[in-house]
């Protein structure tokens, strides 16, 4: 019970501080989900998140593996609802007195200012999943250059090239199981 | 045929629309599917409705694409129809996620699994280096936009300052620099 408290808690603040999508919660994420309440450990962290990436919907309904980590079905259930119930209720309010908002100058200003923070707690996720899944300290330097090696050759391949990523994924995934077997 | 006054378009029917984005989405990228299916393919919205409401979704918290959801719901059928497109679009992928999560669990000791499993994991952190890279852009060719993306990033990673903190003491600075009448018309 007091687990599924805490999990109600953590998920329903980074709710409501996921500005600029989802993406920019994820280093929040990470540090209470693997450093204070230990429900994943890293590694699992970034399978899940990269899990959250193959399957089709909002991406950060990987919540939901992390909650059923934690404490099960109930844990499912809570991460999903407290992390996509408190913003969606709050634009669903907002959404009826926008248009008092829709003209003041200040708009312009918070999504300027906001941008590059957004920006730079995306680039902190990256840090969060990568420092598991790339460069990994408990891993061979054989497995972590691979894993660089995958991760930029999929940046690259989509600034190249217009490809779904889910199947970026699964070349990944190939790649993984072909060099990395036994490392 | 823009909806009239209220509910006549059913909730069931809002549920298969955003569960058909749900279940086809792979990959991501839920906005774009969000604006064929009620833009182009249902003339659910028009376009300026779908902008003005990826704008209000964009701005408050939430991911873009379940606030559209939420949006675009309540225009056709109030709260329920806002309850209706947001679960049509989470819970198909949720479903696969349980299937894959007991999967994972399962076969997460398999050498050859885990293999597969750290390549995909690295994919992940690839995608989402590009997506950040790429939208921005604008800010990494930007001096103070810069200084606040490394400030920001440096906070975060490395000194593990939370995000309650960064978003009430950095942002406010950052908001403030580029208050109204500080801003270039046009930039």
């Amino acid at each position: 019970m007091k687990d599924l408290i805490k999990i109600l808690n953590v998920f329903c603040l980074l709710s409501l501080l996921a500005v600029g999508g989802g993406s920019a919660v994820l280093p929040q994420m990470e540090h209470e989900t693997v450093s204070l309440q230990h429900w994943v450990t890293g590694d699992q962290f970034a399978t899940i998140y990269s899990l959250g990436q193959m399957a089709p919907g909002p991406n950060m309904s990987m919540v939901a593996l992390i909650g059923w980590q934690a404490a099960g079905g109930a844990g499912l259930i809570i991460a999903l609802v407290a992390f996509y119930l408190p913003s969606s209720f709050l634009t669903y309010g907002c959404s009826y007195v926008w248009d008092i908002f829709k003209d003041n100058p200040w708009r312009n200003s918070l999504q300027r200012g906001m941008a590059p923070i957004t920006i730079g707690l995306m680039l902190a996720g990256v840090h969060a999943v990568g420092k598991t899944a790339c460069i990994n300290p408990d891993r061979s330097l054989h497995f972590n250059t691979i894993t660089c090696l995958t991760a930029l050759a999929v940046t690259g391949i989509l600034f190249a090239k217009r490809i779904n990523p889910a199947l970026l994924m699964l070349g990944g995934g190939a790649a993984g199981w072909f060099l990395l077997r036994g490392h | 045929m823009p909806p009239a006054a209220s509910n006549q378009l059913g909730v069931a029917e809002i549920f298969r629309a955003f569960a058909k984005i749900g279940v086809t989405s792979f990959g991501g990228g839920l906005v774009a599917y969000l604006r064929d299916a009620l833009v182009t393919d249902k003339k659910w919205m028009s376009e300026e409705e779908f902008l003005a409401a990826l704008e209000i979704g964009q701005t408050l918290p939430g991911l873009n694409s379940v606030n559209v959801a939420i949006i675009a719901g309540r225009k056709l059928a109030g709260p329920w129809g806002a309850f209706a497109a947001a679960s049509g679009l989470i819970l198909p992928g949720v479903v696969l996620l349980l299937v894959l999560g007991l999967l994972y669990d399962r076969f997460r000791h398999d050498p050859d699994v885990a293999a597969a499993l750290a390549g995909v994991a690295a994919a992940a952190v690839g995608l989402l280096l590009q997506v950040t890279l790429k939208i921005g852009a604008k800010q990494f060719l930007n001096l103070r936009d810069l200084c606040f993306v490394l400030g920001t990033f440096y906070l975060v990673a490395f000194q593990h300052v939370s995000l309650p903190v960064v978003l009430f003491l950095v942002a406010p600075i950052a908001i403030i620099l580029c208050r109204p009448g500080k801003l270039k018309p046009k930039a």
